[in-house]
């Protein structure tokens, strides 16, 4: 293809938005509309997702030694947790750090604690993370069976349901964002085909005088190029201004110290490149699928 | 470049038998009109030979190919060899006169210098150099047609395929663009056309094809329409 042919393609193209105004109208508000529900879908998800990872990696396993064991055998027994598959880190804390941390964590009332500084009946402790969460449980059973293990503690039970629950939102959300997408590219190929089934004696023209499918194709191709974009403009634009005051409003009012918010930097300029993509990858699909049928000879 | 057929038979998928054995040769620079019936088989005759039907069995051979052996990705390239004209103008609504006939030569990806030439060439030779800014429904249908031969020809293709280009058009408008495909034969481009209209058969005295229930009743170096109305 010659540099004039592309230009002209993109001439084309350009020109053809103009002229089917009202059908570029309709494709490339079919295209804001899914967008806008899909982005809506997106930001929430990636929302969750973010709080399941922050959540997820809270999770420890808190391996509490037997006090009969010396510090020889407390070496053989970190050696031993860290040759557990997907084990990731191993810290050793000791029973003064351990009351620290306890005292510390109660706030006002842990001062009553400062007595057990004198004798200290807590445990020397091992913190161990896995290299992914959800094998926490398996881990812990493991860790459970090795000597001079006291306690193994992880949050049993609750860790299970929030991994569970967590699971399930990815799962569900997933599948809502698929489906939203397939019946995007569903609605965008319709109007697509109708403004191109209006065009059919343009193609039957272009053919006549010889153009090449592939010649044919091209400015469609563009077409849908632009509408896709076109229809991305403003969910790009109404998300990023809804974001950015939901974000605003949340930090300053709400702010719960487990659940925060991706900032809007740069999460929504992520999301906007991710709509922009898909609005150009559904209007290019659309309109090279309906163009397809009307290219055989 | 020739035009010649050998045992060409077509049967449409839904069992209609449109032609049923043709031979014919057309030698280049030829004016021929191809007459008979409605629905005798002079449409998917002349479709045979831009291959926009392939025949059923036979052989089709144009500029030395046998079209019913090409690939569909050949045809663009077939096409570039033969201008078409029908009865309905084929042009795009939304283009004006310039821009339509520009499109033939896009489509083959000539400088955007040489399509500037070439069409103001052809919009001279048909006579519409002083439309070029019209759209054609600002134009009259005698107007419409020539902007359509003027497409058919700016690549300067060596056959032109016409399918009753003038059956739209009033009697005496009707001798204009015949006087205009008379001018575009004389410079040694095949015309085949299809047509209905006796006066301009019987008065201009050419070769003469006559297709009946899709066979070649008759074929006359300087016939007559041969039918009434």
């Amino acid at each position: 293809m010659t540099l004039n042919t592309f230009k002209r393609h993109v001439r084309e193209s350009m020109k053809s938005l103009g002229r089917n105004g009202w059908m570029t109208f309709a494709s490339a508000s079919a295209v804001t509309v899914t967008l806008l529900l899909v982005g809506v879908f997106f930001v929430v998800m990636f929302n969750i997702n973010h709080f399941a990872k922050k959540v997820e990696n809270d999770v420890e396993i808190r391996v509490h030694i037997e006090l009969t064991a010396d510090s020889r055998q407390k070496d053989a027994l970190r050696r031993q947790i860290e040759a557990i598959p997907n084990v990731k880190e191993v810290r050793y804390s000791s029973k003064d750090e351990e009351l620290k941390r306890l005292i510390k964590s109660m706030g006002e009332e842990g001062s009553s604690f400062r007595l057990f500084e004198q004798d200290n009946p807590l445990s020397d402790v091992y913190v161990v993370k896995a290299a992914h969460p959800q094998d926490t449980v398996k881990i812990a059973k493991q860790i459970e069976t090795l000597p001079f293990v006291h306690k193994v503690n992880y949050g049993q039970g609750t860790v299970e349901k929030l991994f569970d629950a967590l699971k399930v939102a990815r799962n569900v959300g997933l599948v809502l964002i698929l489906g939203l997408l397939f019946t995007a590219m569903f609605l965008i190929s319709n109007t697509i085909k109708i403004t191109i089934f209006a065009r059919r004696r343009e193609i039957e023209i272009m053919r006549l005088v010889g153009a090449t499918n592939g010649f044919i194709r091209w400015p469609f191709f563009l077409e849908g190029l632009w509408l896709g974009m076109l229809g991305a403009l403003f969910p790009i634009a109404a998300l990023s201004i809804a974001y950015y005051n939901v974000y605003q409003v949340y930090e300053q009012w709400v702010s719960l110290p487990f659940f925060e918010l991706l900032p809007f930097s740069p999460f929504m300029w992520q999301l906007s490149g991710l709509l922009l993509v898909i609005g150009a990858g559904i209007g290019v699909w659309g309109s090279v699928m309906s163009v397809r049928k009307f290219l055989k000879v | 470049m020739m035009i010649e057929m050998q045992d060409v038979y077509k049967t449409y998928p839904n069992g209609v038998v449109a032609l049923n054995g043709i031979n014919v040769r057309i030698k280049q620079g030829e004016f021929v009109y191809v007459v008979g019936p409605s629905g005798a088989g002079k449409s998917t005759f002349i479709k045979m030979m831009y291959r926009e039907e392939k025949p059923t069995s036979g052989k089709i051979i144009v500029n030395g190919v046998n079209l019913a052996k090409i690939k569909d990705s050949k045809v663009p390239l077939l096409r570039r060899n033969i201008g078409v004209v029908f009865q309905d103008f084929k042009l795009l609504p939304k283009l004006n006169v310039y821009e339509n006939v520009a499109f033939a030569l896009e489509v083959i990806e000539e400088s955007p210098k040489a399509i500037r030439k070439k069409v103001m060439e052809v919009l001279d030779l048909v006579g519409l150099k002083h439309k070029v800014r019209s759209y054609p429904n600002e134009l009259s249908g005698g107007e419409q047609q020539r902007v359509s031969i003027a497409r058919s020809i700016v690549n300067s293709p060596k056959i032109v395929i016409a399918d009753e280009p003038t059956g739209n058009l009033d009697p005496e408008t009707s001798w204009g663009i015949m006087e205009l495909f008379e001018k575009i034969n004389d410079r040694g481009t095949t015309i085949v056309m299809a047509t209905h209209n006796k006066e301009i058969v019987n008065a201009t005295r050419r070769r003469v094809i006559a297709i009946e229930n899709g066979k070649i009743v008759r074929d006359e170096a300087k016939g007559e329409y041969g039918y009434d109305a």
